[in-house]
């Protein structure tokens, strides 16, 4: 059982190091994709333009597009009830997922489903989850059978550090130990169940303590910056798929917008200090100073990731905009199947 | 005896043997092992031990640890387990053993296997068995005693079914393992080792087809799960007054054949549902309103309704007895309903 490394220090000043820059340069296009999605949808929301609830992601990308960056189209994820992150970072596509947020026919779900169940099974994107810690078992079944069909994929399922109180989250780690499943546990610590800070949910510091329960090897990262989740993750995941079993990595990160839209005005649950110390390490910016130092990327390169990315979310949300609407009379399509 | 039903022509198998309700569940979960390798069994004691009712006794010799999985107790995870597998194209059989447990695992249930299709806009189907034991009668007390169908019932995207005697708990059990939908499979305690005929090749009771167990004049007895066979008694009972009651067991209570029902109570005017779960909020409150949307002017007295009374189930065997409806309520609701006009 691999020990736990004892890296986590969310003021590390050091990027880690030990990646090529094609995986650098990967690592910054899924989490510019993430960024100005996420970004754009906030806009959208506070326009008025999109129903429902919206749980953005902003300030976690580096979890997502490092653990995704070690994937496999076959491998499986489960998500959370934020979502888009993992969808953009897995290689969802953007006009799908606009349409969803607006619920359109043409949405990922058929408008059916709405932000937290955006799911692609050709990207192994079993979805985005709007019960709490429910996508861990979930993961778990997907890691079985892979198991049962001979398959050398993997399952990562992400949750909070809030989901990790609940029952399911327990179970499907015990679970996925005793049945020694290729089951990736990342946990995406952001400090905040909702609006209650860790502190008040929990009595650990570290929710990488939980696996140890399990006799699942954890390990903790910083979770603003994407070289080292993917380190860790590629170690996870190749660990996993040689047959290992389960292991966790907590990554410590930062949820930059309120547990729900942009900026919620009546709970001051946090300080702006607090959220302007975190914003001085953000993940984008990390990856593109790390770039740009060691030659993997020019500022232009980097730039031009930015602008095509723009130009394809706007090309999405205007897609998005002029899609039919479902029609009322198939209200009651895929309740069930045959 | 006057009409076939379409529910009833479609058992075209002729039976050869008789064989108890958990050995003729064990013999269609084994054959539809044998028929698709994607069906794997998970559950607590179902591999090494057989399950605690004997349900899958035999199963590990032949199919092995990797298709009989003995999990912990976890039946949020057991359930979830299902789930994942499911999405991902097996078809798997999870043991709930007591239908009491499912109030720890209901989010998987209702949250996840029912609704994931819908929410995915149908992106994928959840081909998932849950298999359970249901009901009162061997002094298990209130939290192992419960018919608790109407809440998976209520809940979009679930099938359940309620086999009622050997017969059916074979062919249902099948059923429900082919289907593509998440399908709870009621089992009822005290049937498990009745005998009845059942046909030694594999077949399946199509879901959502309500069988004419008894057909008559006087009133539609509609009985689910163990209660038909209380109902087929009680006709007998009825019968030797001169009264012949139709009884009618919808075999799956979600989707709900209600055409049957509504055509044998245009014959009979008058109609008793009844079941072991209590009275309040049950599926004959369901029925009764279904009948009465549609087919009010049939009756000649309102739609009675024979459950338990609200009470969690009692242990001492008196008490028991007096919560579970029989044979002779049965047969006095029908009376009731004669005197009525």
């Amino acid at each position: 059982m691999a020990q736990r490394a004892s890296t986590t220090s969310k003021k590390s000043p050091q990027v880690s190091t030990q990646v090529s820059p094609p995986v650098v340069k990967d690592l910054h296009e899924r989490m510019v994709r993430i960024r100005l999605f996420e970004t754009e949808a906030g806009r959208l929301m506070e326009a008025g333009k999109l129903p429902g609830f919206l749980h953005l992601y902003v300030g976690q990308e580096a979890v997502a597009a490092g653990v995704m960056a070690a994937l496999r189209d076959d491998d499986q994820i489960t998500s959370t009830h934020r979502g888009h992150g993992h969808a953009v970072a897995k290689g969802v596509g953007f006009r799908e997922m606009y349409s969803e947020l607006y619920g359109r026919v043409t949405g990922a779900c058929l408008g059916r489903g709405g932000s937290m169940h955006i799911n692609d099974l050709t990207r192994g994107m079993l979805g985005a989850n709007g019960i709490v810690g429910a996508g861990v078992p979930i993961a778990v079944g997907a890691a079985f059978a892979a198991r049962y069909k001979g398959e050398d994929s993997v399952a990562v399922t992400f949750f909070g550090d809030g989901a990790t109180n609940i029952g399911a989250f327990h179970e499907g780690a015990n679970m996925a130990a005793i049945l020694g499943l290729p089951v990736v546990f990342v946990c995406e610590n952001n400090g905040y169940a909702e609006f209650t800070p860790q502190s008040g949910h929990m009595l650990l510091t570290d929710v990488a303590d939980r696996a140890a329960a399990y006799g699942m090897p954890s390990v903790i990262v910083d979770g603003m910056d994407a070289i080292a989740v993917h380190r860790a993750a590629t170690e996870a995941v190749e660990r996993a798929r040689a047959g290992a079993g389960p292991m966790m990595i907590e990554a410590k990160t930062y949820r930059y917008f309120d547990h729900q839209g942009v900026k919620g005005l009546r709970h001051p649950y946090r300080s702006d200090e607090e959220v302007a110390e975190w914003k001085s390490r953000d993940p984008v910016d990390l990856i593109e100073a790390r770039a740009v130092a060691d030659g993997s990327a020019t500022r232009a390169e980097l730039d031009d990731v930015w602008r095509r990315t723009r130009e394809e979310i706007a090309e999405a949300i205007a897609y998005a905009e002029a899609s039919p609407l479902p029609d009322p009379a198939d209200l009651l399509l895929n309740v069930y199947s045959g | 005896m006057t009409t076939t039903t379409e529910a009833s022509a479609v058992t075209p198998v002729v039976a050869t043997r008789k064989l108890t309700y958990v050995k003729a569940f064990n013999e269609g979960l084994a054959q539809a092992m044998r028929e698709d390798e994607n069906v794997f069994v998970a559950g607590e004691d179902v591999a090494g031990y057989g399950g605690v009712f004997r349900m899958f006794d035999n199963l590990l010799d032949e199919f092995g640890p990797r298709r009989m999985i003995d999990t912990p107790i976890s039946e949020a995870a057991l359930v979830g387990l299902g789930v994942g597998a499911a999405a991902r194209g097996l078809r798997p059989v999870v043991d709930l053993m007591f239908m009491d447990f499912i109030g720890v695992c209901l989010d998987q249930i209702v949250n996840q296997a029912a609704k994931m299709k819908y929410m995915f806009g149908g992106a994928l189907s959840v081909p998932l068995t849950i298999t359970t034991a249901s009901g009162a009668g061997l002094g298990a007390a209130a939290q192992h005693s419960q018919s608790l169908e109407a809440w998976l019932a209520h809940v979009p995207g679930l099938k359940v079914v309620m086999p009622c005697d050997a017969y059916t708990a074979k062919g249902l059990t099948v059923s429900a393992i082919r289907d593509d939908n998440p399908v709870v499979v009621m089992l009822n305690k005290v049937l498990l080792g009745s005998a009845g005929e059942v046909p030694e090749e594999i077949y399946g009771i199509p879901l959502g087809r309500a069988h004419t167990a008894r057909q008559g004049s006087d009133v539609t007895v509609i009985a689910l799960g163990r209660m038909v066979g209380e109902a087929l008694a009680a006709a007998d009972e009825l019968s030797a007054e001169g009264v012949e009651i139709e009884v009618i067991d919808p075999r799956t209570v979600q989707p709900l054949d209600t055409e049957t029902m509504f055509a044998s109570v245009r014959r009979t005017n008058r109609v008793l549902v009844v079941h072991e779960a209590v009275t309040f909020g049950g599926l004959g409150a369901e029925i009764a309103a279904q009948i009465q949307d549609t087919v009010f002017d049939y009756l000649d007295a309102p739609v009675l309704r024979i459950g338990a009374p609200f009470s969690p189930v009692p242990f001492s065997p008196v008490l028991e007895k007096a919560y579970v409806p029989d044979r002779a309520r049965i047969a006095q609701g029908c009376r009731r309903l004669l005197e009525r006009s």
